[in-house]
């Protein structure tokens, strides 16, 4: 089991309200994901789940039971920190082992639990190391064995693969996915990239000072973002957001168009003078100064013989177009 | 850009710190050459050194003429007792300091250390009195008292130091697996930050152990240390100079050989946190 409801929970620092006061229902099993720009309050959201900090106000519940003033170790779940946060001293069968000590659990089920741990993570050849003889994808791993050999509720994962480079921030994304089919228990997944929230989440929660913007499916949010901050930050390049006389022509403050729903063409309405041609291969990322709508981008699939300077015509799909009013509230 | 080290350079450097060290050194040095001489030699003017008459008859009067073993074992006891109990309540004190710092920690860390700044003869009538009063006059377990207290600011200063460099995600990972206070302390505090503690351990005992103002002023007979030990040679009857040289290489032989061996240990221990 692992539903965690939070009621109108709110953290505040002497005045300063860093969550001002959040109410989400996180479902059993469920892989969720906090997303949001840094200094919007994901992580602090998650150590106050965790326990690790106290709310000012509001209530916790795990599994039906308030949590609000349950130190860490009895709230039933398990964390994986940015910084590994191994014990050095200690091999990684003891890094493992140790909250399994520390319930006081016989020797025999312990050691079955941690030789499971490490078969599930490929670390049975390591486990008499210290983690300062292991690679970064190692220890990181090292850090989930000792999550999971609790069997908590919920994970909470606090930007676990931001020290990773990008090769293996990929493979190891791909892991947590994997472990969530395998374990089906609850994760929580702080993180500030959005490609990681839209690749692993069932639900992404977008926060933005302390505040939550959207709750929903990653398709969800790209396909209907509730308002001009979840359409700027979700999606990759970032969606075109253009105001003035152009939205006044869709009854809107704003609208926006992300670059993969405009198409190239000569006799496109928005004539503009390509400026900078990323070229990656299976995608060619445009810069468009269009006169009137500012510089757009654009997403071409594959590889597009236009240069700097090129003048071209771009057409947007009408019907991906979002549109946002005055309160930066997307329009039905 | 690097700085090129010149094999001249490297030659007057090596000969300038030769001659820093002899001049630091030179006092005990010549301490122990002299608990070799006899008396007459020791005192000869101008100083003898070649010509001397060498002699281990000292050694054998500052033996036979005293009870070195007591005086070497108050020493231990005091030295090694007082570091031992300011560690017991200087670790959870600096983990506090460290870890869930007050708005006045800081202000409250400096009185702690300014009061090492305070002349230990203002307080010499009181802690007479207040000795003398509670029955710990002479007794070892008073003077564990005294030097654990005159030293537990550094006590607490150094490990607030080490404590300081030790993330607190470990410990916060350490509470999300389930370790109570104590068991955090122990299991993963303690032994990360065991080098720290380990010098801050010699770094006392032997301040302790060199301790004579208070080991001298508040006991006789029964709990002198090894300083009081040195000071009884000073008869009024005149300085045996052979003889107290004797007597005082006697009484540091024992540090100066922790201090030899755990050198390693103690400089690092005391730029520990100076260096990323």
């Amino acid at each position: 089991m692992g539903k965690i409801v939070l009621n109108r929970v709110n953290k505040s620092f002497g005045d300063v309200a860093v969550i001002p006061g959040i109410d989400l229902e996180i479902e059993n099993g469920e892989f969720v994901v906090f997303v949001g720009p840094s200094g919007c309050g994901k992580s602090t959201l998650l150590r106050l789940i965790a326990g690790l900090e106290d709310t000012s106000s509001g209530r916790i519940e795990i599994d039906g039971k308030d949590a609000t003033t349950l130190p860490p170790a009895k709230r039933g779940l398990a964390m994986v920190f940015q910084s590994y946060a191994l014990y050095p001293h200690m091999s990684v069968k003891k890094n493992i082992g140790f909250p399994l000590k520390m319930a006081g659990m016989d020797a025999a089920e312990a050691e079955k639990r941690i030789a499971n741990a490490a078969r599930i993570l490929n670390l049975t050849n390591y486990l008499d190391r210290r983690p300062g003889q292991l690679s970064g994808g190692q220890r990181q791993r090292v850090a989930i064995g000792r999550a999971i050999v609790r069997e908590p509720a919920a994970f909470l994962f606090d930007e676990p693969l931001s020290n990773l480079d990008a090769a293996l921030r990929v493979s190891m994304r791909q892991e947590i996915t994997e472990l969530h089919q395998t374990l089906k228990t609850t994760m929580i997944y702080v993180t500030h990239d959005q490609v990681e929230a839209m690749t692993m989440a069932d639900k992404i929660v977008v926060l933005n000072a302390g505040n939550i913007e959207q709750v929903g499916s990653p398709l969800e949010l790209y396909h209907r973002p509730a308002n001009l901050f979840v359409a700027g930050f979700i999606g990759s390049p970032k969606m075109n957001l253009i105001d003035g006389a152009e939205a006044m022509k869709h009854n809107a403050t704003t609208i926006g168009i992300r670059p993969e729903h405009l198409d190239v063409r000569a006799d496109g309405p928005w004539q503009g003078i390509v400026g900078l041609a990323e070229h990656l291969g299976s995608d060619t990322f445009l810069k468009v100064t269009v006169e009137g709508l500012g510089t757009l981008t654009v997403r071409a699939t594959g590889e597009v013989s236009l240069r700097h300077g090129d003048r071209i015509g771009l057409s947007p799909q009408l019907e991906r177009l979002h549109r946002f009013g005055a309160d930066g509230k997307a329009l039905a | 850009m690097a700085r090129a080290v010149t094999p001249r350079r490297m030659i007057l450097t090596t000969i300038a710190a030769w001659g820093v060290a002899l001049v630091i050194a030179f006092p005990v040095i010549w301490m122990i050459l002299t608990s070799f001489k006899t008396e007459a030699s020791a005192v000869a003017s101008p100083p003898e050194l070649i010509g001397a008459s060498w002699t281990v008859e000292n050694y054998v009067e500052v033996w036979s003429r005293s009870d070195y073993p007591r005086f070497f074992w108050n020493s231990v006891v005091i030295s090694v007792g007082s570091t031992l109990l300011g560690l017991a309540i200087a670790i959870p004190a600096a983990w506090s300091m460290a870890f869930v710092p007050g708005k006045k920690t800081k202000d409250l860390l400096m009185w702690m250390l300014s009061t090492k700044m305070m002349p230990a003869v203002g307080v010499l009538i009181p802690m007479y009195l207040l000795f003398q009063r509670l029955g710990l006059f002479d007794t070892k377990i008073g003077l564990v008292l005294a030097l654990m207290l005159m030293n537990l600011p550094i006590i607490v200063w150094m490990l607030y130091t080490y404590f300081k460099e030790i993330p607190g995600e470990i410990l916060e990972a350490a509470r999300m697996d389930g370790a109570a206070l104590w068991n955090e302390i122990v299991y993963v505090l303690t032994p990360m930050a065991l080098p720290g503690i380990a010098s801050t351990l010699l770094l006392n005992i032997i301040l302790a152990w060199n301790e004579a103002f208070w080991t001298i002023t508040l006991t006789t007979t029964k709990a002198a240390p090894l300083s009081a030990f040195i000071a009884s040679f000073s008869a009024p009857q005149g300085l045996f100079y052979a003889k107290l040289s004797a007597a005082s290489t006697m009484a540091i032989a024992p540090i100066l050989i922790l201090g030899w061996f755990s050198q390693k240990q103690l400089v690092r221990g005391l730029t520990f946190g100076a260096v990323k």
